[in-house]
């Protein structure tokens, strides 16, 4: 699209020729010990770690995860909480709430709406926000956004999980007082990104994936990556995620990196297929789902392939699971999620992306977190 | 040869002295892979009387605040951790001062975020700016002896080598670089990062290091205040190693006599 910067960077074929060079079902229990014994994993070790051959030895990889989390972050667990400010979007996602042919309430939290949640989150102690929209540039322009990031700065460090944007725009937002991207590839494989994505601007893959590179060169300070796990082959897309997220420590070194790991959950295909409208007569078909063995599976290999980065843990998974990466690979929680339009001080203005399994507010998660002998982390951040 | 009296007064006035300011205790702890609820007990057992916390980290007037968990008597050393260069480094610095931390400030410039590195040029403007702001500078720094100089001629009241990447336990890998620092920069020399073990927080004192700081060591031990104990104890014995003078240690083989030099002849006048 004509909007759509494009930046000279070598970044995505060198990330997709690094991440397609191996096969997982060659890997064996070997490759997977000769991977722990290594102090800095090669891609082809992250590889053997997300590999099939290293599931009946995830107590092993624990382990070691274990000791990387605790060698790089100590006991620190961070405390934020996304704040949803738009849900408008002119994408057509197969997976997503949002998308634009789904029946649901639309909306945006106008400047008093804004003040309101955002004291609210401040009351409960939090110094850390992520400010969410859908991908639609007229409803949730880039000023509107702007205000947005401007009023939170008062009392939060801020962070965008929206639509990507340009290396101005991403400047303009920096200079607003915003210094963190989330932008998530959903999946790495072009094929499956284009049939799952079946319109709107966020059809532009290559636009997509350079947007973490923009919002360096633009100032932020730090960016996440993440696939949506189970939409193409969740092996493949952790290998890829990773390698990308190297390959951008490389190349803009000071940058704080971090993982997100959402997941499809294994599903009986005539429910999701019906509620979520993938009867796609263009032959959609979302793999078959993935279990917590297997997202455990790859966060303990993001942790060692790249010991010193972030990991955030989504609301989506349930507290049990959630209490019991912290400390093991995970370093950062969310709390006290609403994922509607708004939904703490007022009505939900719109329906929210998806639904959340962990609903704990910040007293229980920061109670949960010193429980298992961690430090709960309100603030870890200045902007300068 | 000193007698026990004289051996006694020394120790009793054997002081850090960092910029004006006078300590007893030459070990420093980092806070920032602590819970702080135990933070409390390390620096008890430890015989702590500096602490170092990030600014970034300093969440005052809010929940789980460090500085809520330091006890009386113990000085904070705010560091500039997150500052990318030496501009950040001073505002940094600055919110330091306003948050009530003083005008010592350990200087963190560091633009790797995979190995932590400290930046020493970034960090010799960074001592030059804060000097100059009248802050006491004490900058984290790669051991390398003419920036050390630099840092020195710019006004830093200690220099802070690493002994080793930080959080990796590995020791004194820079052994002979620190040793050079000690002979030369007429600063404290303080060992900052990478010392995993009471042995080798000893060893750098021995080497003449004037305190030896440390974190993940202690924060990450089974027994946070044993651990906190054991390295109090370490680093008094290297500073007592060090005051009484290592005795010559042969290297590989018994020496002879004079092998090399018996020929000579001592009296020359017959």
């Amino acid at each position: 699209m004509a909007y759509m910067e494009q930046i000279d960077s070598p970044l995505l074929p060198e990330t997709l020729a690094v991440a397609g060079a191996f096969d997982f079902a060659a890997f064996t229990a070997a490759d997977v010990y000769g991977a722990l014994g290594r102090e800095q994993l090669r891609p082809v070790d992250l590889a053997a770690l997300l590999s099939p051959a290293a599931l009946p030895l995830l107590e092993y990889v624990a382990e070691r995860a274990q000791a990387a989390t605790v060698k790089h972050f100590g006991a620190a667990v961070t405390l934020f909480t996304p704040l949803y400010i738009a849900n408008y979007c002119e994408n057509e996602c197969v997976y997503c709430g949002f998308n634009c042919r789904n029946k649901i309430r639309r909306g945006r939290l106008n400047e008093t709406e804004l003040a309101d949640e955002m004291e609210n989150i401040a009351s409960t102690g939090l110094k850390e926000i992520l400010l969410l929209t859908g991908e639609a540039r007229r409803q949730a322009d880039l000023d509107y956004i702007g205000r947005a990031v401007a009023m939170a700065r008062n009392y939060f460090t801020v962070g965008l999980e929206i639509y990507p944007l340009n290396t101005d725009e991403y400047a303009y937002l920096h200079k607003m007082g915003a210094d963190f991207v989330s932008v998530f590839q959903e999946t790495y494989d072009p094929e499956i990104y284009a049939t799952a994505h079946r319109r709107g601007p966020k059809r532009v893959y290559a636009y997509r994936f350079h947007a973490q590179e923009r919002a360096l060169r633009a100032g932020m300070r730090g960016v996440a990556v993440g696939a949506l796990l189970g939409l193409g082959d969740h092996r493949r897309d952790a290998l890829t995620a990773a390698v990308h997220a190297a390959l951008l420590q490389k190349h803009y070194p000071g940058a704080e990196i971090s993982f997100s790991v959402p997941r499809l959950r294994p599903y009986a295909r005539d429910t999701l297929t019906d509620k979520a409208g993938l009867n796609d007569p263009r032959g959609f078909r979302l793999g078959a789902g993935v279990g917590e063995r297997e997202l455990l599976q790859v966060m303990l290999a993001f942790r060692l392939f790249m010991p010193f980065a972030g990991i955030t843990v989504s609301s989506r998974e349930r507290a049990g699971f959630r209490d019991h990466v912290l400390g093991l690979c995970a370093t950062k929680v969310s709390a006290g999620v609403k994922v509607g339009v708004g939904g703490r001080t007022l009505a939900e203005k719109g329906d929210g992306q998806f639904e959340i399994a962990d609903s704990r507010g910040v007293g229980a998660m920061r109670a949960a977190i010193r429980t298992r002998g961690l430090q709960p982390v309100f603030k870890d951040h200045v902007y300068v | 040869m000193e007698n026990g009296r004289t051996n006694q007064k020394e120790l009793t006035q054997d002081w850090l002295e960092i910029g004006g300011r006078r300590f007893r205790s030459r070990f420093i702890l980092g806070s920032g892979k602590f819970s702080l609820d135990l933070t409390r007990a390390a620096l008890e057992n430890g015989g702590v009387e500096i602490v170092t916390l990030a600014v970034r980290r300093a969440n005052m007037g809010g929940e789980e605040n460090v500085l809520d968990y330091l006890p009386p008597g113990v000085t904070p050393l705010p560091n500039t951790s997150g500052a990318r260069n030496a501009e950040e480094a001073l505002r940094v610095a600055r919110l330091a001062r306003e948050i009530g931390c003083g005008d010592f400030i350990k200087i963190e410039v560091i633009r790797d975020s995979k190995y932590l590195l400290p930046d020493n040029y970034e960090t010799l403007r960074a001592t030059e700016l804060l000097a100059r702001e009248g802050f006491i500078p004490l900058p984290y720094m790669y051991p390398d002896l003419n920036a050390a100089r630099d840092m020195a001629q710019a006004g830093a009241a200690a220099i802070m080598p690493l002994g080793a990447p930080i959080g990796s336990n590995k020791g004194l890998l820079t052994k002979e670089f620190i040793r050079i620092l000690v002979e030369e920069i007429n600063l404290p020399i303080i060992v900052d990062a990478g010392i995993g073990r009471p042995s080798q927080a000893c060893e750098a004192m021995e080497l003449g290091a004037a305190a030896v700081m440390a974190n993940t060591a202690i924060a990450t031990a089974a027994k946070v205040a044993v651990m906190a104990r054991a390295f109090k104890l370490a680093v008094e014995a290297g500073r007592l190693g060090w005051l009484a003078g290592p005795g010559r240690v042969l290297e590989s083989r018994a020496e002879a006599s004079s092998p090399l030099t018996g020929f000579l002849r001592e009296d020359e006048t017959d």
